[in-house]
């Protein structure tokens, strides 16, 4: 029964590729050129970076629903029941080593965290990845026993988990008044979006290491 | 082109151990595994922002969360069955 259930799966997954490869194979010619019209448009959009251009300018709704989509799964991870311990904030015994090398790591995590975000601009680089790295910071820094679980988030860890995304939006509700949402005066688009994505680092980092500190103490305790 | 068709090889293989090792902690590690090699790809493929994506989100924060899920699992298990 399960060799005959597992060649079932095995052919149907097999089926399924070759569909995929066949749908690929046969997409109908793009009707726009969407990477002329990038290129052509890309003096206006504040950066020099096509995928920046495009993340944080073009579709910056896109991106903005991203951000939203990420802070309701914080929110969904808040609202689960967790045991919150008496004795909380119990630094586990971490080897000096580890906590050594997180000392040394961290400063220069954030030096790379920074460096990423302005890079955006012009090469590889900006929001997310940046704000991954500082995640990274967070976590390494927890498991090293230095930084306790988010067993309560406090007022500040909270108003810092929303700024990235209260950022996007007094943006967008400001510049609502020209009729288009998220369309950046030419002038003030390069300025607009450092800002934006500098706003969406902070809170990204401190979502994604959210995901997993909020949930470190539980886990310890269950 | 040998390196691109190693990594192709690489890239499935990782896959199918990922899917196959009955052990979950070697899966996770294998699953970090192709999450670098699919980075390495983004990389050949000339899209640096997707590599710098995988390699951070996919491969780091994705395998630390799976890594401490299996280490809680184990900690369960352990727990049920002294």
């Amino acid at each position: 029964m399960k060799t005959l259930l597992n060649v079932a799966v095995l052919f149907l997954a097999g089926a399924f590729g070759l569909a995929l490869g066949w749908a690929i194979l046969d997409l109908p010619v793009a009707a726009v050129n969407l990477p002329e019209q990038l290129t052509a448009q890309l003096d206006m959009s504040g950066v020099v970076h096509p995928v920046t251009a495009v993340l944080l300018n073009f579709r910056g709704y896109d991106t903005l629903l991203e951000i939203a989509v990420l802070l309701l799964a914080l929110l969904g991870i808040l609202a689960l029941p967790r045991h919150v311990s008496d004795h909380q904030h119990r630094p586990f015994t971490a080897n000096p080593v580890l906590q050594t090398l997180a000392r040394v790591l961290v400063p220069l995590m954030l030096l790379v965290a920074g460096y990423i975000l302005w890079a955006g601009a012009h090469r590889p680089g900006g929001a997310f990845q940046a704000g991954a790295v500082l995640a990274g910071a967070g976590v390494l820094l927890h498991l090293a026993g230095l930084l306790p679980a988010w067993v309560t988030p406090g007022r500040t860890l909270r108003a810092g988990l929303a700024v990235g995304l209260l950022v996007f939006i007094a943006v967008a509700v400001a510049l609502m008044a020209q009729g288009t949402l998220l369309q950046y005066p030419p002038g003030w688009a390069g300025a607009l979006i450092l800002m934006i994505e500098a706003s969406l680092t902070f809170s990204l980092g401190l979502i994604l290491a959210g995901l997993y500190l909020i949930l470190a103490d539980s886990r310890a305790q269950a | 082109m040998i390196f691109d068709l190693l990594l192709v090889a690489a890239l499935l293989w990782s896959a199918v151990r990922v899917l196959t090792t009955p052990d979950l902690f070697r899966a996770v590690v294998l699953f970090i595994v192709f999450g670098l090699l699919m980075a390495l790809a983004w990389a050949r493929l000339d899209a640096p922002d997707i590599a710098l994506a995988e390699a951070a989100i996919g491969a780091g924060l994705t395998g630390a969360l799976l890594l401490d899920a299996v280490a809680h699992l184990h900690k369960k298990r352990q727990e049920q069955s002294p």
